[in-house]
C-alpha cells in the first residue's frame, strides 16, 4: 500500500496490464512521446516500446476504428481520448461497431477493448471541453461504462476493464487525477465491474454519487453528522451494468435518497436510478427521490458561472434536509 | 397571508370542473366556510366553500369555463396584500405550483464549488434558494381543498400495516403530506389511538348513549369480524346460483293503523312537522337494525363489516334516474329531524345538489313505491349493503281478528337479503321485529 | 518488425494516363500532371468511360492471361461468379415472396470485383465488406445455406439469425462482416491489418467498399493511418458509379478516386471490374505489397450494379439505354464467351457447372427453410461476452 495520486494509480494499471499480456496495447493523441497529455501515459514509451504504446494523429474516429479492428482480430486495446469531448467524433465506431458487434455476428466477434480518458468538468475550458457524456455510453447495451471516484477503485477498475472481453468506456474524471489515497501495489489487485461501494454507511438518507461528485457527498455527510443526520453514500462507480441491488438496499433502509451528479439532468444517469428506485423500492420512500444535478446549460467559462454549474456541498446539505423533512 | 382557491375535488371520479356561478365576486368579504362558487362536477352541481380570510382578490376562470383539479381559480388575500407572485402562476399554470418550484433552472447564486464547506453547508435556505434544491414552499391548501390525503409510499405502507387510519393522521411534510415520522408517532400510542375489534365489540349498545343527533353527518362507524368459513362457503356458492349478489326477498303484511294514527297525532300537535308515513318507516327500520345488527351489516369478501349505526339510504327518484340520500344515524334521531332532513335532502337530490358523501355509504336502505299505487315489488340491493327494503302502498284491506272480519290499513313490505351476510331465519327475525314495531308505534319510545 | 516496412513505398499513385493502360509498373505521379484535380468532361450516362475496353478488348486480354492460369482455377473461377449470379437471383426471389426481410442489396453486375479480388488471397486472409456482402462471404467460403439461412433469419445462419444481410460473419473463414454504415468497415480493416502486423503475421486483410464511402472521413483518415504507420491493408473501392440514387458526378468534386490515393501517397491502380482476370491480377499485385512489406493498396474497381441499390429501389435515376449498356459488359458473359472460345470449357462443360450450380443454390434454399427460428431466449444472448448478472 502506498498513498499516490488518481494520475499514478492508472498510470500504474496501464503499466501492470501491459506487461501481464502482450495483446494489450495502447494508442491515442500524445500518449507516447509527449507522456501523455494528462501524464497518465507517462514513462509507458520508455518501458514498452513505440510498437505497444503508440502516438496517433488528431483523427479519432479513425483510431477508435482500428481499435475495434484491432480487437476483431484478437489484440486488446487501449484506445485514450485526450478527453471524452473527442470521444463524440468516434460514437459511429464505439456505438455501431464495438457495442453490438458481438450481438449482431451471434456471438462470434467480442471486442475486448477500453476506451478511455478524461471526463466531465474540466477547470475554465467552456462547453466543447467540459461535459460529462456518461449517459450517452450507459445507454447502449454492449458497452459497459465505469467512472471511478477513488485511486484505488480507479487501479482496480481500470485493471479489469482492461481484461474485460467486451468494450468498456472508462471515464476519468479530469479534475480529480491530483486527488490522493491509498492503492495496492500487488498486480493482481483488481476490483470487479458492476459492484458498487459503499463509501459511507448511515441510516437517515442515502446519498447516491459517482466520480466528481463523490468526494462531495462525503464532505455533505460530513456536514451533516454535525447536525444528526447520519448519510450513507453509495459509489457506483459502474454506471452500467449498474449495482441497483446495493442502492435499493440502502434505500429500503433510509427511506430517502439523493442522487448527485455533474452531468445535466435531463435522459441522465440519476434519472435512470431514480427510475429503479421508483419501480423496485416504491413502499419504502418517505419522501420523492431527490436529484442534485448540474444545470441544465452548456458549460460557461467565467469562473463564477462556472462555479455554480456543478452541484456543490451545499446543495447537496439542503437536498437530503428536503428529503428528511427539515 | 393569502389563500389560493384552486379546483376542488367533489366527487370520487371528478377530474375537472365547471364554474357555474361565482357566489362572491372580486373585492367582496369572505370568511372562512362561507359558499364561494356553485361548482358542476360529473356527479352534481356543489356548493364550494372559501378556506380563507379576507377579500376575493382576483378571480381566475369565469362562469361557465372548466378548469383541472387543483388550478388556481382565485385568490382571497387581505386587502392591501401583494399577489403578484400568485397571479403569474394563473389561470394556465401546472396545479399549485408554488414560486420555489418554478425556478428550477436559474444557477444558485455562488455556493463555493467544493472548497469551504462546514460553513456552506449552514448556509440557511435563502443562500441557495434558486438552485433547484431549496425546498417547496408549503402548499397546505392543496391537501384540503381537494381533501385528497397526501402520503409518502413509505408512510402509507407503515399505517396499513399497522392498521392506523391515515385519516387521523396529520401530515408534517410538505403540502400535508403524512410521513413517515407521523405515522412513527401514531404507532407508539396506538393501543389507545386505534379502534380494536374487541373494544369496539362491547360498545354496541342496545340502547345508544345520548348524544348530539343533528352533529351527526359522517358516515358509521364500524367493526369487522372475520367472516367464518362457513360464511365463506355459504357467499361463495350462493353468488354462483343469483347473480353476483345472492338476494333472497322476505315479504309481510303489516297492520298500519296505529302508525297512521301515530302520525296524524304528531302532525296535529304540530302541523310543521309534517311527518311522513315513510319517515316512521325509516325510525322503526333504524330500531329494528340495532336490535339485529345481523342485518345491519355488509358482506367484505374476507370480513363481514357489521356497523354501529342505522345509515338509511331513502330511495329518490330524481329525473336522470335515482339517487339514495342517507340519513345518517336515524337510530339516533327523532321522527321530526328524519322527516326535516328528509324532505331536505329529497329536495336537493332533485336539484342535484347533493354531496357525495350525503349519497354515497348507506348501511341499509328503503325503496318507497307506494305512491305509485304498488302493492308489493322487490328492491335490488345496493351494494355492499346487505338489505334493502321495499315499502307498497297501504290500503284498506278485509282482515280476520278475533274472528272478526275487520277493515285494517295494511302495508305489505318485501326485504331484499343479501344471502352472503344475512340468511332466512335472520332477515324474518328482523322483519317480525320491524313488523311489531311498526304495528306498534309505541315500542320506539318504549 | 522489419525495419524496411517504415521506408518510404515506392509505389504510389499513378496518373490517369497511366492507370488507362493499366500498366503494371508503377510510375510517380509528376507534379506536371494537371488531370490530377480534373473533373471528368464527359457524361457517364452517354458513353462508357475512355478508361475502360470495349468488350472485345475485355475478352482478348482475358485470353492473353489464360495462359498464365492453370484451368482448375479458371472453372473455379467462373464456378464461382455463376454461384453468386445464381444466388442473387434466388435472394431475389426470395424477398419478393416475403422469405427475407429488411433490406436486401444484390450483387448481381458486380461479381467480377469480389470474386477476382478474394482469388487472390489466401484462407487466412481477412476480408471485411459492406452491407451488399453476399458475395464476398460465399467467396470468402462461407456455405451459401449459411448465408441464405442468415438471409431468412434462422438460427443456421451464420450469425444465427441475429445480423442479417447486411451483418455476415463468419471466424472461421475470416469474413469479419458486413457492416451497415457506409465506409464504418473502413477503419475495422485498418484495425485488422494493424492486428496482423502487430503479430508479425504475413496475413493482409482485403476492404471492400462502394465509392460513395469515398467521401466519408473514415476513409481518409484510415487510408492516412494505413501509410502512416505501413499496414497490410487493400483497399477495394467498387465504383458502380451509383450512391444509391445519387450519380458519381452529383456527389464527389474528384471523381478519379484512384487519384485520391496521392494525398496519402498510397499505392493505387484503376481496374476494371468486369473483367475478374483484372481484378484478380491488380489483387495480386497489391498483395504482394502487403505481404511482403506491409504496404497498403488502393484500387479503385469500375463496376456496375445490374440491380437497384436494394429490393426497393425504384431506379429512375438511371436510363435503360445505360444498363444495357453495361449489360454488354457483363462481367459473367464476357468471362465465360473467353473461356468457351479458348475452348478451356465446353458448352457441356458449363451446362454441367451451371446445373451443380444451380442445385448448390437450391440446397442453400432448403437448408434456410429448414433451419429453425432462433429461440426466444437468444434475443438475450451475445450482448455481453462477460455478461454481469444483474441480481442475484
Amino acid at each position: 500500500m502506498a498513498i499516490v495520486t488518481m494520475r499514478e494509480a492508472l498510470n500504474q494499471a496501464l503499466r501492470e496490464e501491459m506487461q501481464r499480456d502482450k495483446n494489450v496495447f495502447l494508442m491515442g493523441e500524445e500518449v507516447a512521446a509527449y507522456q501523455g497529455a494528462y501524464k497518465v501515459t507517462k514513462g509507458l514509451l520508455e518501458k514498452l516500446g513505440p510498437k505497444r504504446v503508440i502516438d496517433t494523429p488528431i483523427t479519432e474516429l479513425g483510431f477508435a476504428g482500428l481499435g475495434v479492428g484491432a480487437a476483431m482480430a484478437g489484440l486488446r486495446p487501449i484506445v485514450e481520448f485526450m478527453t471524452f469531448n473527442f470521444s463524440i467524433l468516434a460514437t459511429d465506431q464505439i456505438i455501431n461497431s464495438a457495442a453490438k458487434m458481438l450481438y449482431m455476428s451471434g456471438g462470434q466477434f467480442n471486442i475486448p477493448i477500453v476506451f478511455r480518458g478524461p471526463g466531465g468538468s474540466a477547470f475554465q475550458v467552456s462547453s466543447q471541453h467540459s461535459q460529462a457524456l456518461e449517459s450517452w455510453f450507459a445507454y447502449f447495451p454492449g458497452l459497459k461504462v465505469v467512472m471511478p471516484s477513488t485511486p484505488a477503485d480507479a487501479k482496480g477498475l481500470l485493471k479489469s476493464s482492461i481484461r474485460d472481453n467486451d468494450p468498456v468506456i472508462f471515464i476519468e474524471q479530469e479534475r480529480m487525477y491530483g486527488n490522493k489515497g491509498e492503492v495496492s501495489d500487488d498486480p493482481e489487485f483488481t476490483i470487479p465491474l458492476g459492484v458498487a461501494d459503499v463509501k459511507r454507511e448511515g441510516k437517515d438518507a442515502t446519498i447516491v454519487a459517482r466520480s466528481l461528485m463523490v468526494p462531495v457527498a462525503l464532505k455533505a455527510a460530513e456536514a451533516l453528522e454535525k447536525e444528526g443526520i447520519s448519510c450513507e453514500v453509495i459509489d457506483p462507480r459502474t454506471i452500467r451494468p449498474l449495482d441497483i441491488t446495493t442502492i435499493v438496499d440502502s434505500v429500503k433502509k433510509t427511506n430517502r435518497v439523493v442522487i448527485a451528479e455533474e452531468s445535466h439532468p435531463f435522459c441522465g444517469v440519476a434519472a435512470e436510478i431514480a427510475s429503479e428506485i421508483m419501480e423496485r423500492a416504491f413502499d419504502y420512500l418517505d419522501a420523492p427521490v431527490k436529484r442534485v444535478s448540474g444545470v441544465d446549460v452548456p458549460m460557461p467559462y467565467a469562473k463564477n458561472l462556472e462555479d455554480v454549474a456543478i452541484p456543490n456541498v451545499a446543495q447537496l446539505v439542503a437536498a437530503v434536509k428536503e428529503v428528511s423533512y427539515l | 397571508m393569502a389563500t389560493q382557491v384552486i379546483m376542488p375535488k367533489l366527487s370520487p371520479t371528478m377530474e375537472e370542473g365547471q364554474l357555474t356561478r361565482w357566489l362572491k365576486k372580486e373585492g367582496d368579504k369572505v370568511s372562512m366556510g362561507e359558499p364561494l362558487a356553485e361548482i358542476d362536477t360529473d356527479k352534481a352541481t356543489m356548493e364550494m366553500q372559501a378556506l380563507g380570510n379576507g377579500v376575493l382578490r382576483k378571480i381566475f376562470i369565469q362562469e361557465g369555463e372548466s378548469a383541472p383539479l387543483g388550478q388556481l381559480i382565485a385568490i382571497i388575500g387581505e386587502p392591501d396584500e401583494d399577489i403578484s407572485s400568485l397571479t403569474s402562476q394563473a389561470p394556465a399554470s401546472a396545479p399549485a405550483k408554488t414560486a420555489a418550484a418554478s425556478a428550477e433552472a436559474t444557477p444558485a447564486p455562488a455556493g463555493k464549488e467544493v472548497a469551504d464547506e462546514p460553513k456552506a453547508a449552514n448556509t440557511p435556505e435563502a443562500d441557495t434558494p434558486a438552485s433547484g434544491n431549496g425546498r417547496q414552499a408549503p402548499a397546505p391548501i392543496a391537501t384540503a381543498a381537494t381533501g385528497r390525503l397526501i402520503v409518502s409510499p413509505l408512510a402509507a405502507r407503515m399505517a396499513a400495516e399497522s392498521g392506523i387510519d391515515l385519516r387521523s393522521v396529520n401530515g408534517s411534510g410538505p403540502g400535508g403530506r403524512i410521513v413517515k415520522r407521523d405515522v412513527e408517532g401514531l404507532i407508539g400510542q396506538q393501543g389507545s389511538a386505534t379502534p380494536s375489534a374487541a373494544t369496539k365489540q362491547t360498545q354496541l349498545r342496545a340502547v345508544p348513549s345520548p348524544v348530539q343527533p343533528s352533529a351527526i353527518t359522517v358516515a358509521s362507524a364500524y367493526r369487522d369480524e372475520p367472516a367464518s368459513e362457513m360464511r365463506r362457503t355459504i357467499a361463495k356458492r350462493l353468488v354462483t346460483s343469483l347473480g353476483p349478489i345472492p338476494h333472497f326477498f322476505l315479504t309481510t303484511e303489516i297492520e298500519m293503523d296505529r302508525a297512521a294514527e301515530m302520525r296524524s297525532g304528531i302532525n296535529a300537535l304540530d302541523p310543521e312537522l309534517k311527518i311522513s308515513v315513510n319517515d316512521i318507516i325509516i325510525k322503526v327500520a333504524a330500531a329494528a337494525l340495532l336490535q339485529h345488527p345481523q342485518v345491519n351489516a355488509s358482506y367484505q369478501d374476507k370480513v363481514v363489516r357489521y356497523y354501529e349505526h342505522a345509515d338509511i339510504g331513502v330511495a329518490v327518484a330524481i329525473e336522470e334516474g335515482l339517487i339514495t340520500p342517507i340519513v345518517r344515524a336515524a337510530d339516533q334521531k327523532s321522527l321530526s329531524q328524519i322527516a326535516v332532513e328528509v324532505r331536505e335532502l329529497a329536495g336537493r337530490a332533485r336539484e342535484r345538489k347533493l354531496k357525495p358523501e350525503e349519497f354515497m355509504g348507506a348501511t341499509f336502505s328503503i325503496s318507497n313505491l307506494g305512491m305509485f299505487g304498488i302493492d308489493e315489488f322487490t328492491a335490488v340491493i345496493n351494494p355492499p349493503e346487505g338489505a334493502i327494503l321495499a315499502i307498497g302502498a297501504m290500503s284498506p284491506k278485509p282482515v280476520v281478528k278475533d274472528n272478526q272480519v275487520v277493515v285494517r290499513q295494511m302495508m305489505r313490505v318485501t326485504m331484499s337479503c343479501d344471502h352472503r351476510v344475512i340468511d332466512g331465519a335472520t332477515g324474518a327475525k328482523f322483519l317480525q321485529t320491524f313488523k311489531k314495531i311498526m304495528e306498534n308505534p309505541l315500542f320506539l319510545v318504549v | 518488425m522489419a525495419a524496411n516496412q517504415f521506408k518510404a513505398d515506392p509505389i504510389v499513385a499513378k496518373s490517369t494516363q497511366d492507370m488507362r493502360k493499366r500498366t503494371p509498373e508503377p510510375s510517380r505521379v509528376g507534379a506536371e500532371d494537371a488531370s490530377a484535380t480534373g473533373v471528368m468532361d464527359h457524361d457517364q450516362a452517354e458513353e462508357a468511360d475512355p478508361r475502360l475496353d470495349p468488350a472485345q478488348a475485355v475478352k482478348d486480354a482475358q485470353k492473353r492471361r489464360f495462359a498464365e492460369l492453370d484451368r482448375a482455377t479458371l472453372i473455379d473461377i467462373y464456378r464461382q461468379m455463376l454461384l453468386v449470379r445464381r444466388f442473387e437471383e434466388k435472394s431475389a426471389e426470395a424477398y419478393s415472396t416475403g422469405k427475407i426481410g429488411g433490406f436486401c442489396h444484390l450483387y448481381i453486375g458486380q461479381e467480377a470485383v469480389a470474386i477476382g479480388a478474394i482469388s487472390a488471397i489466401r484462407k487466412d486472409d481477412y476480408v471485411l465488406t459492406s452491407y451488399r456482402e453476399h458475395a464476398h462471404a460465399i467467396a470468402k467460403g462461407m456455405s451459401p445455406g449459411s448465408v441464405m439461412a442468415e438471409l431468412y433469419g434462422k438460427a443456421g445462419g451464420c450469425s444465427h439469425g441475429k445480423g442479417g444481410s447486411m451483418h455476415m460473419f463468419d471466424k472461421e473463414v475470416n469474413f469479419l462482416g458486413g457492416h451497415g454504415i457506409v465506409g464504418g468497415q473502413i477503419p475495422l480493416a485498418t484495425g485488422v491489418a494493424f492486428a496482423t502486423k502487430y503479430k508479425e503475421t504475413d496475413q493482409v486483410t482485403l476492404c471492400f467498399f462502394g465509392e460513395a464511402a469515398v467521401n466519408q472521413g473514415a476513409f481518409h483518415e484510415s487510408m492516412n493511418m494505413a501509410q502512416l504507420w505501413k499496414l497490410p491493408c487493400i483497399y477495394i473501392c467498387e465504383n458502380n458509379q451509383y450512391g444509391m440514387g445519387t450519380s458519381l458526378e452529383r456527389a464527389m468534386s474528384l471523381q478519379d478516386i484512384s487519384q485520391k490515393a496521392c494525398a496519402y501517397e498510397i499505392a493505387s491502380e484503376f481496374v476494371d471490374g468486369m473483367d475478374v482476370l483484372a481484378v484478380r491480377e491488380a489483387t495480386l499485385r497489391a498483395v504482394e505489397r502487403a505481404r511482403k512489406n506491409y504496404l497498403p493498396t488502393l484500387l479503385e474497381v469500375r463496376t456496375y450494379r445490374f440491380m437497384g441499390h436494394s429490393m426497393s429501389d425504384p431506379g429512375n435515376y438511371r436510363t435503360r439505354a445505360e444498363i444495357e449498356r453495361y449489360q454488354e459488359r457483363d462481367p459473367l458473359k464476357l468471362f465465360s464467351t473467353s473461356l468457351k472460345e479458348e475452348g478451356i470449357m465446353s458448352e457441356a462443360e458449363m451446362k454441367k457447372v451451371d446445373d451443380e450450380v444451380r442445385a448448390e443454390v437450391e440446397q442453400a434454399e432448403r437448408f434456410a427453410e429448414e433451419s429453425p427460428l432462433p429461440a426466444p431466449e437468444e434475443l438475450f444472448t451475445n450482448v455481453y461476452a462477460n455478461p454481469i448478472p444483474e441480481d442475484e
